[in-house]
């Protein structure tokens, strides 16, 4: 754990703003896109071993796949969207990443 | 012919096959790892152990094969630069993941007493796996179903066209193979989500 530091911080600039402070909106997400050939039982656990997902969730999620077409399965700064899109090609799930406002 | 998987106390799992069914997982699983490696993702080698790892010069476009292109999707689909990025720095990370995954099916099995060449009759094949080689197994028969069902033009809910293809028709076999991996798979799923 770390504790907070003191030290003198530049004043942030205002026209940094808006793509620097991903981490009070959460801009990105990662969008997984349903396909033909996984199984609905594989993809609510892959959510639930790779994301922690309760089943719950991890089947609501699945069906929104499969029913939608696509669902928003995480949020976060484009690092780590770009974390959990490699992660779900590595179990071979269709996944891509937007801007969460799209 | 092999019932699947079922759980073991302690959290492994455990699946008997013949030794034909044996056979034909491996054959795919090589087949994969052929996939993976033939069309290879950077243009060169320098067989330098350094400039090796200083060598970030991996694909930038989508493969042009289409099971290739599905196992390795476009994160970004409305920005070509930002695509290309993501391709070059993960690509050959993922080739690598899958093709060690494909390459521990064939291991497994060999270990549990396939023979390098199958010419036994009534051979049956004891397969345990530890919760770690469970995500291999089943990441790989996710790569090699995504293959079968790309080079096939499987697509959502065209399971009557498949059952009334003709019999001598080459793709009714391959299908059948398509199915039964994904029996394996469901089994696996089931096994670890008691």
């Amino acid at each position: 754990m770390s504790a907070p530091m003191l030290v003198e911080t530049e004043r942030p600039q205002a026209d940094a703003l808006p793509d620097d402070v991903t981490f009070l909106d959460q801009p990105w997400v990662t969008v997984v896109w349903n396909d033909p050939v996984n199984l609905m039982s594989y993809v609510s656990y892959v959510f639930q071993t790779y994301f922690g997902y309760a089943r719950k969730k991890a089947e609501k999620l699945m069906l929104e796949v499969h029913q939608a077409g696509r669902s928003a399965v995480s949020t976060g700064s484009r690092e780590e969207m770009e974390r959990d899109v490699q992660a779900m090609h590595e179990y071979g799930l269709w996944a891509t990443m937007q801007r969460a406002s799209q | 012919m092999t019932d699947g998987f079922v759980s073991r106390p302690g959290g492994g799992v455990l699946a008997t096959f013949t030794g034909f069914e044996g056979d034909l997982l491996r054959s795919l699983a090589s087949q994969l790892v052929e996939l993976l490696r033939n069309e290879v993702a950077a243009p060169t080698s320098s067989h330098d152990p350094l400039e090796d790892l200083l060598d970030f010069s991996g694909p930038t476009t989508a493969p042009d094969d289409p099971v290739l292109a599905r196992l390795f999707p476009t994160a970004y689909p409305d920005d070509e630069e930002a695509a290309g990025d993501f391709r070059r720095f993960t690509e050959r990370t993922l080739r690598d993941g899958k093709a060690h995954n494909a390459v521990l099916i064939i291991d497994k099995l060999e270990d549990a007493g396939l023979p390098p060449t199958l010419d036994e009759e009534g051979l049956w094949v004891d397969v345990e796996l530890e919760p770690a080689e469970v995500q291999a197994w089943m990441k790989s028969f996710t790569d090699i179903r995504l293959a079968l069902a790309s080079r096939l033009g499987v697509e959502e809910g065209d399971d009557d066209y498949w059952d009334t293809l003709p019999e001598d028709d080459p793709r009714t076999h391959v299908h059948d193979i398509y199915q039964w991996v994904g029996f394996l798979q469901e089994t696996l799923v089931q096994s670890v989500s008691a």
